[in-house]
């Protein structure tokens, strides 16, 4: 086994790379989450409504997205998309798929905070007459999007995580920065180090916000 | 009686007063158990009325029924001369749905045991969510009304809380003004002190006794305070498994009970 050596001036040479990585990684963090946010509140919706044909078929695809991993679904839109005449550059690609894999997610992260809403609340509601889009906007959302906040953030710090795997299919994030650095310079505690390092303190950092903020909410409303 | 089921008869209540809320042959289970069973009752213009007995025996589902949160198995309910499941056409009653019940139980307040406050509001703000958006009044109309209310119920300094920062016998005062928004000519109230500490009990009873002196809305007032049901109650009815095992003026009913089942129940009550 060779000895281990840790070169300082090689480590901070690579870091202006490594943080295109992690900009890459951040802006699919960002985006993929919207696309999560959105995509689920359409599902939850969807699944709320009852249609008939289309809120079953939402279950049946909300549970095959959670129950499937998020690898073979990035391989897939990759892969299989192409094939069907839906190519896409590989970032979107990858932004497409943590979009769709956490927006079965995110759809039950609404739903359990909907369903959190006590029934009290729904009945106080009914009885003083509100039309039934103030009992949404004014009542039960309000409520709910306390407990459903605090839970997104966390989705969205495992995401950040999870980008990892857009190096799969040829993003250049921070992982991929990291291990192309390492294949070319015959290295690769340095950059792999170094970019576990910007991972955690990125997540670190997120997590703390969102406990804060979560923690100012009980503050304010006991 | 009053109480024997006829479903076909729409006889006013014994008052001669128009009733405002007329039950007939009501049945309902949940499952296998049967909580009420050919109920029928009628509650006056201005009447209070006061329902006792043991946990169980069907007085909170009346509430449920006479405000629409809960549909009968069998039988009607009228409120102020409409039916709340049922509308009357040429021939006969035929059923109606959810819209219709929402007409129907506008004339009807209910106030909860366990408050049921919007936790996100504030006491003004929990007491104008009706005037404003069932009335349609202007945020200043409603915000001056609201505030009257809330005097009503000795609340004013306190209008800018969140409920979370009221005590429990604030908090059911909060809940009654909300009530008396949209000006009900009937008023239920749900055993509306089970849930507050000993000490907090009586700042609600005056509450409700003031108004149920002061107004000539029908009351029904399901509760185990029985000193308090005698002073406001024109009448009193025991429940018992799903039925109406004895009625009549508190006078009679609450201090020398004919049904033996009555007098244990009191009994139970007083020995607490």
């Amino acid at each position: 086994m060779s000895s281990f050596h840790w070169d300082w001036a090689f480590a901070w040479s690579i870091v202006p790379a490594l943080l295109t990585g992690a900009k890459i990684t951040v802006f699919a963090t960002l985006l993929g989450s919207l696309l999560s946010f959105v995509l689920g509140l359409i599902w939850t919706l969807l699944r709320l409504k009852r249609i008939t044909a289309i809120t079953p078929a939402v279950e049946v695809f909300v549970s095959f997205v959670r129950g499937t991993p998020l690898l073979v679904q990035l391989y897939f839109v990759f892969y299989v998309f192409p094939k069907w005449g839906l190519s896409m550059p590989a970032l979107v690609t990858g932004i497409v798929g943590l979009g769709i894999y956490y927006s079965a997610t995110a759809s039950e992260i609404y739903r359990a905070g909907i369903e959190e809403v006590a029934a009290g609340q729904w009945e106080a509601a009914l009885v003083l007459g509100l039309p039934i889009r103030r009992v949404w906007l004014g009542i039960v959302l309000p409520q709910a999007i306390k407990t459903v906040l605090p839970v997104l953030g966390n989705q969205v710090v495992a995401m950040f995580k999870e980008t990892s795997l857009l190096s799969t299919i040829t993003v250049i994030e921070l992982l991929a920065e990291a291990t192309s650095i390492g294949s070319i310079e015959f290295r690769y505690v340095e950059p792999l180090t170094m970019a576990g390092f910007f991972y955690f303190i990125i997540s670190y950092t997120a997590a703390r916000g969102i406990r804060r903020l979560e923690t100012e909410h009980h503050v304010v409303h006991g | 009686m009053s109480f024997m089921a006829d479903p076909a008869s729409a006889e006013p209540a014994a008052t001669g007063r128009p009733a405002l809320v007329s039950m007939r042959g009501i049945s309902k289970s949940y499952g296998e158990r049967k909580i009420l069973d050919g109920i029928s009752l009628d509650v006056a213009l201005g009447e209070k009325v006061a329902l006792i007995g043991p946990s169980g025996s069907g007085k909170t589902t009346i509430l449920r029924l006479a405000i629409g949160l809960v549909k009968p198995d069998e039988g009607t309910i009228r409120i102020d001369g409409d039916y709340l499941w049922h509308e009357a056409g040429p021939d006969g009653l035929r059923p109606a749905g959810e819209r219709h019940a929402r007409k129907v139980r506008r004339s009807v307040g209910i106030v909860f045991q366990h408050f049921n406050l919007f936790p996100h509001m504030t006491a003004l703000q929990n007491v104008r969510e009706p005037l404003v958006h069932v009335l349609g009044l202007s945020r200043a109309e409603s915000d001056a009304h609201a505030i009257d209310l809330l005097s009503q119920v000795g609340l004013r300094d306190h209008m800018d809380k969140r409920p979370a920062q009221l005590s429990g016998g604030q908090q059911q005062r909060v809940a009654i003004a909300r009530s008396l928004a949209l000006r009900p000519k009937v008023m239920l109230f749900d055993e509306v002190t089970s849930a507050l500490d000993p000490e907090l009990v009586g700042e609600v009873l005056r509450v409700v006794r003031d108004l149920a002196h002061a107004s000539d809305m029908s009351m029904l007032i399901v509760t185990h305070e029985i000193s308090f049901a005698g002073d406001i109650a024109d009448r009193v009815l025991m429940f018992d498994a799903g039925k109406i095992v004895e009625e009549g003026p508190p006078g009679r009913v609450l201090k020398d009970p004919e049904n033996p089942r009555t007098r244990r129940f009191l009994q139970a009550i007083l020995e607490r």
